[in-house]
């Protein structure tokens, strides 16, 4: 986009003007509490919100995601794993929206491979919340195998309906726990990420 | 005498002679906060009291060295104005009383020895010993242990790539725990400890100081016993977001010139680490303790001075820069307090409430530091096992997936994915490989990195056990495509007042001198763990060695994957069958029995060096080293690793068993696209290589034994591990 992306702190109250906010992997806060819970309740995610509100592509990734649930732009929670332990590890996803700034780089139902690397992603909500998001097609990525399967075996952490990234309803803010700014490099084993950021380099180009 | 009788019933672990030394330093009885403070400055954790007069002999200098051992970690350079910082330590007693904190502050000791020192940690590793699976305490070590290490590193961010984990009795009740860290900085931007010059600020920053940790570093110089789970307090908690933040803190104030000398708190906490910057900068210390931030109400003196609590640094800046330092650290929220100055006394002086709680001399406290030469008697030599002398199995194929299936040698999957061990985006080569690659953010180039010890063969013979830690740590980091550049090590051992232990330590220490010199890669850095026994049972003499390596250009290395259908396989190296002391005598033929492999050094050179060269040249397709288990177990490593088979169908002029899992070292298994230039180029450096088969198909084929299916090798491998976690 021929522009450097701006790092904003956590307890700043102003956002400067831009295109694309993310809200990056890490443990903010430690995530002492639970995970995001205290980044939510930043001074700077009151601006996030009500940016993402007013249009503003928002992405979430990892922690970002959680942050994302926490503050309420996102429906749902991630609980921790079903495995109870941290996995870190190549997923393979299924991409089941193409029509976003994020997705509209991969084709509908492509299976795409990117990592995991999380203690709590294990997506859940309630059977009507589950109902609406499904009824409006606010599941962005699943986990699958190789073969586009949903099984268990494909599911790193119990995620209901393999549910690996979710949409807001307007779909300009997306959340989700695989890293596919990890795996778009050659020399680290992968680009299947790439897509995602040269799409929205267009999208937001345009 | 009058004077003995003033003495104190408990003179907190130190000698008789010890106190002594003491009465003549002081010229008067010690206080108690003063007797603690020679207690732990005495304590063989802090001292090196047993192996000092023999870690001296090792190699340490080198063009590439810019820092050897004596400061918080070793500097070696990499060139382009940068250079990487590492080191190895133990966090053995405290992982065994309680696994998760035990771990987790052994590696967030170890980042902050790296970061002290102007470095951005971009590498964990890690050396595990457990007791027997068995044992029924051994799962929940391990599980503790793994979830320590992944909760400290995936929080703070910084990738555990690698390390290596064995299983045997004798760590029952002394299990090891040994964590590594590299980090990169700027050669021009290394931080040291020694507190040069008078009427400097004393600063603390950090986390505030609690009762944890008090008298660790005596904890971790004593045999255990039953009793030791009651020594639970001693260990330390760790809060790997603190220990962010410091990081973050240390790295904006180092990017300014305020910062004199620095140094972390680590083991002994503030009494080691203002003693080490006094005593480095020649100069005196006074602290006033009511300024030390405190966790709890009502420490004492003597506790402000042994607390090992976790995530806090002493530093000395500049006079005036308090302002400038103070506003970092209160933007990452941490605590901020000058508490003392330099002066020219030499002495480390204690306030409390307005009263001297301590005055002690510097130097003596330092140089007059017990060194023992400890009375050793060398290990009795043991017979050499022909090939013939072991049972071969009935079928080598079956053999082989027994072995692969085994708790030394399945996969560690099952701890690796705990790991976050892509974070920073530069792991170019993930863990369960030779060595870890870890790409220099921003440049083709890598480091490699590799940790490794065979116990086994240093209890058999510790001076060719310690040469074989080292080469095969720097034949790992070779099989990557990567120059070895210097090691750090980790001495664990038994109760060094046993002379069979002490010779254990003088041979190990000798043999790794040796090879260090042979292989050019010097010691930079490491830690001494002694008293690894509990009830009077030592644990196998274990000497671990972590290699760094520099890959000058990502484009011109190997991984261990079979890479393509039809290449030419090959052993670099020559393969006699020696199965004294290898897997495969311990695990199917009865039981480790005569001779340890010897390490022929200048023979590991050359072949190492033409490995490399080959891969350089772009002759290779993969390369990995043979270690244990040998041959098959190499060979099934490259198979399962690019999910495909090979065709061996050399005709070894030995036993075959002795030939498949014989552990002869200075081998590589190597592909080939190009086995005439191969071969040549080989002869032209005097090194002996064997075709011994070709790539392709779904199974791996070995001599004398029918086709195994990739699969099954995998599934095999996969399998152990997590069904024995996963059972109760």
């Amino acid at each position: 986009m021929g522009k450097a992306p701006l790092m904003v702190w956590h307890g700043d109250s102003t956002l400067p003007d831009v295109d694309l906010i993310v809200v990056p992997g890490g443990f903010s806060y430690g995530d002492y509490l639970r995970s995001g819970a205290m980044a939510a309740n930043s001074p700077i995610m009151r601006e996030v919100v009500a940016r993402a509100n007013a249009g503003t592509p928002t992405l979430g990734i990892c922690n970002g995601f959680q942050v994302l649930t926490e503050c309420g732009l996102l429906p749902g929670v991630l609980m921790r794993n079903a495995s109870l332990k941290f996995v870190c590890r190549d997923v393979d996803l299924r991409v089941e929206r193409t029509d976003t700034p994020f997705t509209h780089g991969y084709s509908q139902g492509q299976v795409i491979r990117i990592p995991v690397a999380h203690h709590d992603g294990n997506y859940f909500t309630d059977p009507d919340t589950l109902k609406s998001l499904e009824d409006n097609r606010q599941v962005a990525f699943r986990y699958c195998d190789a073969d586009c399967a949903l099984s268990e075996e494909a599911n790193p952490n119990g995620s209901l309906a393999n549910i690996a990234g979710v949409l807001n309803t307007a779909g300009n803010v997306l959340g989700m726990m695989p890293h596919p700014e990890r795996l778009a490099d050659p020399l680290l084993g992968g680009t299947d990420g790439a897509p995602m950021f040269t799409a929205l380099a267009e999208a937001l180009a345009a | 005498m009058s004077e003995a009788a003033a003495r104190p019933n408990d003179l907190m672990g130190l000698s008789e002679d010890e106190y002594d030394t003491i009465l003549e330093i002081m010229g008067r009885e010690p206080n108690f906060t003063e007797l603690s403070i020679f207690s732990v400055m005495w304590s063989e954790h802090c001292s090196y009291k047993s192996s000092k007069v023999w870690l001296k002999t090792l190699p340490t200098e080198g063009p590439q060295v810019i820092q050897g051992p004596g400061e918080n970690a070793g500097v070696v350079d990499i060139g382009d104005g940068l250079a990487a910082i590492f080191k190895i330590e133990s966090h053995n007693h405290p992982s065994f009383i309680e696994p998760y904190q035990g771990a987790a502050t052994g590696v967030g000791g170890i980042l902050r020895d790296v970061f002290t020192m102007g470095a951005r940690p971009v590498a964990n590793m890690n050396a595990l010993r457990f007791g027997s699976p068995d044992h029924p305490k051994t799962r929940h070590l391990v599980g503790g242990v793994v979830a320590g290490i992944g909760g400290y590193g995936n929080c703070i961010g910084v990738p555990t790539v690698g390390g290596e984990v064995n299983f045997d009795p004798a760590y029952n009740g002394n299990i090891l725990v040994n964590a590594m860290t590299v980090g990169i900085a700027n050669t021009d931007k290394i931080f040291y400890s020694a507190a040069a010059g008078t009427g400097l600020p004393v600063v603390y920053v950090g986390s505030k100081t609690g009762r944890d940790g008090i008298h660790g570093a005596t904890m971790a110089s004593a045999e255990f016993d039953d009793d030791s789970a009651e020594k639970r307090p001693t260990v330390q908690v760790g809060d790997p977001f603190t220990e962010k933040l410091l990081l973050e803190a240390c790295l904006e104030l180092m990017a300014t010139d305020a910062i004199v000398a620095i140094q972390d708190m680590g083991a002994a906490g503030l009494t080691s680490s203002s003693v080490e910057m006094a005593s480095k900068g020649e100069v005196g210390i006074t602290m006033v303790l009511d300024d030390v931030p405190m966790r709890e109400t009502g420490m004492q003196p003597f506790e402000l001075m042994l607390s090992e609590s976790q995530e806090r640094m002493l530093m000395v800046l500049k006079p005036g820069r308090e302002d400038e330092a103070r506003a970092i650290f209160e933007k990452w929220e941490l605590d901020f307090a000058v508490i003392g100055q330099t002066n020219d006394s030499e002495r480390l002086v204690l306030m409390w409430q307005g009263e001297v709680a301590a005055d002690i001399p510097v130097p003596p406290l330092v140089a007059a530091a017990p060194e023992y030469e400890r009375p050793w008697t060398a290990t009795p030599p043991r017979e050499v096992i022909g090939p013939d002398a072991v049972p071969a199995p009935l079928d080598p194929g079956a053999a082989l997936l027994t072995m692969i299936e085994s708790p030394d040698l399945c996969s560690r999957r099952w701890i690796w994915e705990q790991y976050d061990h892509m974070v920073m985006g530069d792991t170019v080569g993930r863990p369960g490989g030779d060595a870890a690659l870890v790409r220099v953010h921003g440049t083709k180039k890598a480091l490699a990195i590799s940790t490794d010890c065979t116990p086994r063969y240093v209890e058999a013979n510790p001076v060719e056990g310690g040469k074989q830690a080292v080469a095969e740590s720097w034949r790992n980091v070779t099989a990557t495509g990567a120059t070895p550049l210097a090691v750090t090590n980790n001495l664990n051992f038994g109760n060094p007042e046993r002379p069979e232990i002490m010779g254990q330590i003088v041979g190990a220490v000798q043999g790794m001198g040796a090879a260090c010199l042979a292989l050019d890669s010097p010691v930079v850095s490491g830690n001494v763990s002694l008293y690894n026994e509990t009830n009077g049972q030592p644990i196998l003499p274990t000497p671990v060695i972590g290699c760094v390596g520099l890959l000058d250009d990502l484009g011109k290395r190997a991984g261990m994957a079979f890479a393509a259908e039809g290449e030419a396989v090959f052993v670099v190296g020559e393969t006699t069958g020696w199965l004294g002391c290898s897997i495969y005598q311990r695990d199917m033929a009865g039981g480790t029995r005569g001779a340890p492999p010897p390490v022929d050094l200048e023979t590991e050179r050359r072949n190492g060096d033409f490995v490399r060269g080959s891969i350089h040249a772009g002759q290779v397709t993969a390369c990995h080293d043979v270690s244990d288990g040998g041959l098959a177990i190499a060979l099934a490593d490259m198979a399962i690793a690019g999910r495909m088979g090979a065709g061996i169908d050399h005709k070894p002029g030995i036993a075959v068993h002795a030939w498949l899992f014989g552990e002869d070292q200075a081998r590589y298994v190597v592909t080939t696209a190009d086995p005439d230039g191969f071969t040549a180029a080989a002869e032209a450096a005097g090194v002996p290589v064997t075709r011994i088969g070709t790539t392709g198909g779904a199974a791996l084929t070995l001599p004398a034994a029918g086709p195994i299916s990739v699969e099954s090798l995998r599934e095999a491998h996969e399998r152990w591990l997590p069904e024995y976690m996963a059972s109760r």
